[in-house]
Formats: C-alpha cells, structure tokens, sequence
C-alpha cells in the first residue's frame, strides 16, 4: 500500500511536466497500474506495457506510463484529472470512460492443481470445498464469482484474497490466490482470466485453468470484452486506436497467448447479461 | 464507510494558509440571502407513540447524573464521562452572545477534515490535528493564546491510504497531567501535559491489516480505553484498556469471535433473547468470516463509576456485501457495556441485526438519569445510525423507547418486547435489485457527529444527517485488472431537500422540540451551556450560537472553512468563559472539498460525492482553531 501511495505523488509531479511537452514529440500517456502483472508493471513486463508500445509506434507516438494503483477512483485520478490519455484495459461499456473496440475478451476460470477431478462449471462445486475468490467486499465490491457464489449459498466455503497489494512471501499481488491453489489451502478458486492463465504456468505445481461454462447461467455476467479507455470527449484518439488495434490484431493476440491469457470462444457481456 | 486512497497527497499544500476573518465579519447581514440563514422549524412536536406517551411529558425530565462534571475545565471531549457536552458557565449567555468575538485563531497548515476537539486544563489549550497527528498546547496566561509547545508523534504515511473516511481524529484526552491520544496508524500515546515530553506509547493496530484508529480515548479510573478503526478493511474489531501509567493492556476485547476473547462470562446478563447463546460471535457467521467481521470501536466511549460500568459501541459489519455473511453478524453494530476492571461483558443490544446499510452502532452514549412510568431509571441516549433515538436502562440493557428521529423507511421501528430492528424488505439492498429513497443513507440519519445534553432544559441536542440514497443499476467496475458489476450508491438529500438538520429532543415525548434545516449534513459536535446556548457549526464554515429553548440563532461568525469539530468552552486563567472551535472541512461529507474529488463520479467516497457536489461552491479547506469570548 505504501508503495501505491507514492505513487500518487508521483502522477502529481508528472502532471505539469507533460503539459509543457506537449508541444514537441507526440506523446501517448499510458494510465497504469505499476505493480499488477500480468497487466501493467513499471519494469514494463505486463503485457499491457508490450500492446501500448505496439500501438503507440503504430500511431507514431513515444509512450509514457504515469503509475497510480488500479483501484477505486482509478478512473476518476488519472485519465479524468487529464494526468494521462488513455487506459490500456477496461471493460467495454464502462459508464466512466469512452472505450474502443474490445481487444481481447476473457471470463472468470476455475483453477484446481492438476491431478485433481476438473471443475468447469458453478455446477460441478460441492459443500465443503474450500472455494478462493478476490475481492471479497473490500472496498464494497465483490467479484462477478462471489455474487454467484452466495446466490448458491455458498459462503462457509468461501476464502478472500485481495487483487492489490503485496504481502511478503505471497507473490505479486494477483498471485496470493493461486498460491492458495497450489499450496492446497483452497481446493478451487475462482480468478479471472488474465492473472489465472499467467500465473497457472508460474506456481510451485502445475495448475489446471478451465474458463467458466459459457452456457451457464449466472446472476451476474462472468464474460467481459476488454478495449482500451479513453476521456469521453476524445473521439479522435479513440478513432485512432480502433484503426490501430484493427491492424495490430493478430501480433497482440500472439503476444496475448504468450502470456497464457484465456480466450473463451467469442461471446459479448450482451449476449450474456441477464 | 469506505477508503479513500491516498487523498491526502493529492491536494498536499493547497489550502493551509489563508487570512482568517477577526471579529466585526460576524454581524449578520440583513442583505444574506435567505439560503445563507438558518432556516428554523420550530415546535413541530409529532403526536406520541408507544410506552413515553403514558409519561407526564410537561414535568418529567432526565437529568444528569452527579458524576456529569459540568466546572469550567473542558478536560475530556465529551467534558464528562456521561458524554453530555454541558458546561455551566453563564457568562456568555443567550442576553449577551451577539456581542461575542473572536479572540485569537491558529492555523494549523493542514487541509484534511478536523474533528478534534480543543481540551482546556489550567492556563492550556490542548488539541490534535487530523493526519500526521500534531499535538499542540497553546498557552492561554499570554496574550494572543501562543504556543506552549507541540508534540509531532511518528506516524506511518500509509496509514493514510488506509483510513476509509478522512485522515480525521476525534481528540485527546486529559487525566493527571497527562495527555493520551491516538494516531492514524494504530499508536495510543500518553505525554506529559506540562512539558509535551512522551511518557508511553503503544503499537496497537496494525496498519497492514488495514486497521487504523481516530476515536478519541476515554480514561475510566486507571485505565485509558481505546479502539481501532477500519471496518472495511476486514479488519476484526476490538477495544482495550490500558493502564494509564504504563500503558500496558489491562484487557482487550474482540467485537466478534469466540466468547472467550469477545470477554463473555458468567457477568453477562442481557436483556434480550436475541442477544443470548453460546459463542454467538462465532456462530452468527459463516465459518471464519468472524475473523473478518468489523464491529471496531472508532465511536465515544462513556462511563458510570457508580456502575463501574463503560459503555461503547459497535461499527458495521463486514464485508460490506451483506449476501456472503448470512446471520445476525454478533457482536456488531450494537452498544457493549463492560466492566471497567475487567472488560467482562454486562449486556450487549444489537440495534441493527445483520446490518446491510452500514449502519455502525458507534454513536455516542450520553447516560442520565430519568423517572420513566413511574419507575426511577438510569438510561444511556443513543441517536443511532439507523435513525432512531434509542433510551437503554443502562443497568440492563431493555430497550425503553426508539422513536425515529429522521426520515426512516429501511426499518419499521423497533419491538420493544424482543429488542429486534423490524426491517422493511422493500428497501433491502440485494445484489441485481434497483432500489431507490433507501433512508437514512449510509451515513446514518446521524454518523459520529456528537449529540449534547443541556442538564436545564432535559433537551438533547443533534447535529445530523437529512440524507437518503438510491442503489443504481449494475455497472461494470474494475479494480485491479478485475472487472466487476454492482450497485453504485448515490447519496442525496432526505425530504425537505437539505442534507442536515440541528435538532432538540425532547426524549420522553420522543419527538423533536424545533429543527434547524441546514443545507449540509451537521457534521460538526454539539455544546450545550447554563447560559441557554447551543452552539454548533456548519460545513460551509458558520458557527452558529442558538437559543436552546426557542431554537432562534443568536449570533454567528464565519470561519475560514467549513465546521467539522467538537466546540468546547471553558474558564481561562483570567476568569472570563471562551468558547472554541476547531474549523476545517473535510470528513467522509467533507471529502470533496478535503480530497479535491472531481464532483463529475458521484459515487466517490462511497456515493457521499453525490449528495454534496455544491460544497466547494461554499467553502475551501485549511484547519485553524478559534476561540471566542465577550469584549
């Protein structure tokens, strides 16, 4: 936490920096989160940082990545306070920000070690498991997996994690669940997509990712389409990067698969919302 | 109440020093607007209901009980271990209040909400500033009050990323010449009040597991108590006693868990079944999630020495989303009286059972004494969250009346026969559910924003909450990488169409005497005085003098920003009665302005954004002190 909180001052610092650049070499500035992998990393490892360097050659700009913690208010601090111009992923249709055509599409997945009987629906659960989920009402939000969790009653079961945060001898933040996994302190979670296919090859033990059953119905949607978020008045640099991500299509999927990212069979949060 | 990140570092440095009005600004303008008055309501006296009708209203009032000091020191933010904030100092008096003037002001360089409230002991003036915690003692035998000395404690930055609400604190406390208080990041310290020189200190709360503290301490015989913050977090709540002179812990009780650390024995005796079983902190939850449960003790903690009883209440339960913790959630969002030597527990009333709506039971508890029906009675007054007034026989714990004290309709009332809170369902959050004009909204029809009781009039006086809000349609969120969908809560004014509202109780009718309407949530404490005063302040920065029998506004001054803290009055060393204010906005309401939030996400600081898009229109952060007295 405290790393993030530096951080802040550091957004603060750059703000009139890059106001008085901006006459001289475009520049495309990148709000991101500096330590959430697999998505953004200020060591520019996250697969966020690779596809933002793709489309910013593309758009014949110099990236630059202002670091604040992805968390509530993300939006609000960074992209709206003008600090920076566009936000690498978000969910399409979010009501804060004007996003472009989704990229990549990913769900919540189950994640067991291998060896054990798969699990691939809400369906296949059964009392008694110890279930992992994250954000587990910590700053007044649960997960898509934890609604559907306690609509089927299961909340004995259940066992939270945070998303941000590090805690010594737990991994990168994302990463304390699928510790959880693998050390057999839970027998299943439920992750989304991104973060459970990198960090399913990077455990002590191999772990088996099966992406929500599509078919089942849920009380909220487990299927999101992400794009890229811009300010909702900046038609232009959203145009932009839909010409941008068209194009770039094929090299970012590649560079996704890379990062073992689950990309269920095509389906909209429309299609699925109840 | 949630976090909100770090704000603090964003509007570092840009507020603190600005020229402050001195006297001769406080007259008011026949040209005010009539927006800028306060608006009074008075005598609209509501028919009464339930077992205070059969009570002789027009002769029975409750009194203070002996051990309600009301002398000339202000030792205690409460002044009193009973909590009623009643000075008896008559020298400033409803004949003579609109000569009042402003007599000295101190700036304290910081731009967070300041709720303290000033402490006066001897010939000094002692106060704590919201994050990074400065104390200081100003010296009231020199002219123009100088600085005596200050204390800078070491407090951990992060812990401001942590603190859900403001990096806010409610004051310090004074015993035996010493001052204890807490800091943001967990610490309680005890100084020498003369010199400022450390005597203890106590690592309590643990910032990583995102507890924090800002209560103001209580000290109980030998023994200061305290607790921590941070019930959002998943923190599990709990209170401690330590010995004032070494700081070492007496005893220490969870809000939940097994009775064995909840400090539940063969002492506990509660009124109500409901309150009764076994291990009900554990199993009044789904397993483990106790461990998590909240129910910390960041409210006003009063004492009956004659008792030996202290008495405090219980924050929210968490996780917030109620639908992962099915059951009554023990033992939050209700009030605990404790024996004071050993923490055991007396009773326990749970006044919001398995709380959906945030409604902490933190509130303080003002005891005083009461014939009621006929039977001579000791009672603590509790104005919840909820939006009740509840009366509570402190030695039992019977519920004696709670009448509504605001716009309620997530609740029909209260059973006095079980002691349960009828909930309405309509009105029940549930995840996927649209639901509007929830009232109170989250902060409760009043949050800590302490109530006084004048020991003349019988009358209880609340700075409070008009607010109610809506849960909006499922919107994708994300947080981390991880998207989401939930309700939005948008906070918004009750009916009327102001958010706050300064009130006088009359609690054997359980209806209200006369209400100010105020455009903003009251959000600062309430004082009470034997000159037939109330004075309270506003957030758009009026401290207001008000005839605590009429209800008519007496005199007024504006301060440099808008009134979140506790006014105080005491004697000064040259005899004469002062009155003191801490001004500085900010606060969970106050945060748009403290936090610089952008107005445009109204679901900033969990929806209060919503509900208070205008403040920056009236007023601007910077905290000082202000003390007031007659020419």
């Amino acid at each position: 936490m405290s790393l993030a909180c530096r951080s802040w001052l550091l957004i603060l610092a750059a703000v009139p920096l890059a106001a008085a650049s901006a006459a001289d070499a475009r520049e495309l500035r990148v709000c991101a989160d500096p330590d959430n992998m697999p998505f953004s990393h200020q060591s520019g490892e996250g697969f966020e940082n690779k596809v933002m360097a793709l489309v910013a050659r593309e758009i014949g700009a110099e990236v630059t990545f202002v670091w604040a913690p992805q968390w509530r208010g993300f939006v609000r601090k960074t992209l709206r306070a003008k600090a920076c111009d566009v936000i690498p992923g978000i969910p399409a249709g979010i009501d804060r920000a004007r996003t472009t055509r989704p990229y990549y599409t990913s769900s919540y997945v189950f994640v067991t070690r291998r060896g054990r009987a798969p699990i691939r629906s809400f369906a296949d659960l059964s009392k008694g498991m110890a279930i992992g989920v994250q954000l587990i009402g910590d700053d007044g939000v649960n997960s898509p997996p934890v609604e559907e969790l306690a609509a089927r009653g299961y909340t004995s079961e259940l066992k939270g994690y945070m998303a941000w945060g590090r805690v010594p001898d737990k991994g990168a933040p994302h990463e304390q669940i699928m510790m959880a996994v693998a050390d057999g302190t839970v027998d299943v979670a439920v992750v989304w997509g991104p973060p459970a296919g990198y960090f399913a090859t990077r455990e002590a033990v191999p772990l088996d990712v099966h992406p929500v059953d599509a078919n089942e119905k849920t009380v909220v949607p487990m299927t999101f389409e992400i794009g890229m978020g811009v300010r909702r008045d900046d038609e232009d640099l959203a145009k932009e990067l839909d010409a941008a991500l068209v194009k770039l299509a094929p090299e970012i999927r590649s560079l996704l698969d890379s990062y073992g990212l689950p990309q269920p069979a095509r389906k909209s949060r429309a299609e699925l919302a109840p | 109440m949630l976090r909100i990140p770090c704000i603090v570092s964003i509007v570092a440095g840009s507020a603190a020093l600005f020229a402050y009005p001195v006297a001769a600004q406080d007259a008011p303008s026949p040209s005010a607007g009539p927006s800028e008055k306060a608006s009074v309501q008075p005598l609209s006296v509501k028919p009464l209901r339930g077992p205070a009708a059969d009570a002789t209203a027009t002769t029975v009032k409750p009194r203070a009980p002996a051990f309600a000091d009301s002398g000339p020191e202000w030792i205690t933010p409460g002044k009193n271990q009973a909590h009623t904030r009643y000075s008896a100092l008559t020298e400033i008096n409803a004949g003579n209040v609109a000569n009042m003037r402003a007599v000295s002001t101190f700036s304290t360089g910081l731009s967070a909400g300041h709720e303290a409230a000033p402490v006066v002991v001897g010939s000094t003036l002692y106060f704590v500033t919201p994050y990074p915690n400065v104390v200081y003692a100003l010296d009231l035998g020199q002219p123009g009050f100088p600085m005596k000395w200050k204390f800078e404690p070491k407090v951990v930055a992060a812990s401001q990323g942590m603190a859900c609400c403001d990096i806010v604190n409610r004051g310090v406390v004074f015993d035996n010449g010493r001052i204890f208080f807490n800091t943001l990041d967990g610490q309680t310290y005890a100084l020498n009040a003369e010199t400022g020189e450390e005597i203890w200190r106590r690592q309590l709360a643990d910032i990583k597991q995102g507890e924090t503290m800002t209560m103001a301490p209580l000290v109980a015989k030998d023994k200061v108590i305290v607790g921590n913050s941070g019930g959002e977090m998943g923190v599990r709540g709990w209170a401690q006693a330590l010995h004032v002179a070494t700081g070492e812990t007496a005893w220490k009780a969870y809000s939940t868990g097994p009775d064995e650390e909840v400090l539940i024995g063969a002492e506990y005796e509660p009124f109500y079944d409901q309150e009764k079983g076994e291990n009900l902190g554990v199993t009044t939850w789904p397993t483990d999630m106790w461990k998590t449960g909240g129910g910390t003790v960041w409210g006003w903690i009063s004492h009956d020495p004659d008792l030996n009883l202290v008495y405090y209440g219980t924050s929210n339960p968490g996780p917030w989303n109620s639908s992962v913790r099915p059951g009554a959630n023990k033992y939050t969002a209700g009030i605990f009286a404790r024996d004071v030597d050993t923490g055991q527990a007396r009773w326990f009333y749970q006044m919001s059972p398995h709380d959906v709506s945030d409604y902490d039971g933190v509130n303080e508890n003002i005891l005083v004494d009461i014939e009621w029906n006929g039977k001579e009675r000791k009672v603590l007054a509790h104005p919840d969250r909820n939006g009740h007034f509840y009366v509570i026989d402190r030695e039992t714990g019977e519920v004696l009346s709670a009448e509504p004290f605001h716009a309620v309709n997530s609740s029909h009332g209260v059973d006095l026969k079980t002691g349960a809170l009828i909930y309405n369902t309509d009105k029940r959050p549930e995840t996927g559910k649209k639901v509007t004009d929830i009232c109170p909204a989250p902060p409760g029809a009043k949050d800590w924003q302490p109530a006084a009781f004048s020991h003349d009039t019988g009358l209880f006086y609340i700075p409070h909450n008009n607010l109610c809000m809506d849960l909006v349609e499922q919107e994708v969120g994300y947080i981390a990488g991880t998207p989401y969908v939930g309700a939005d809560v948008w906070m918004k004014p009750g009916p009327g169409g102001h958010r706050g509202e300064f009130s006088a109780w009359d609690m054997v009718a359980g209806a209200e005497v006369w209400t100010i309407n105020e455009r903003f949530p009251v959000w600062s404490g309430a004082l009470a005085t034997a000159g037939n005063l109330v004075f309270y302040g506003t957030m758009e920065g009026w401290f207001r003098a008000i005839d605590a029998t009429t209800g008519e506004e007496l005199w007024r001054f504006r301060t440099g920003s808008g009134i979140i803290g506790q006014p105080t009055t005491w004697q000064g060393p040259d005899g004469k009665q002062y009155v003191s204010v801490l001004s500085g906005v900010g606060g969970w309401a106050g945060a748009i302005v403290s936090g610089n939030i952008d107005a445009r996400d109204g679901t900033a600081a969990l929806g209060f954004v919503n509900a208070m898009k205008d403040l920056p229109d009236y007023t601007t952060a910077g905290g000082a002190l202000y003390v007031f007295g007659l020419p």
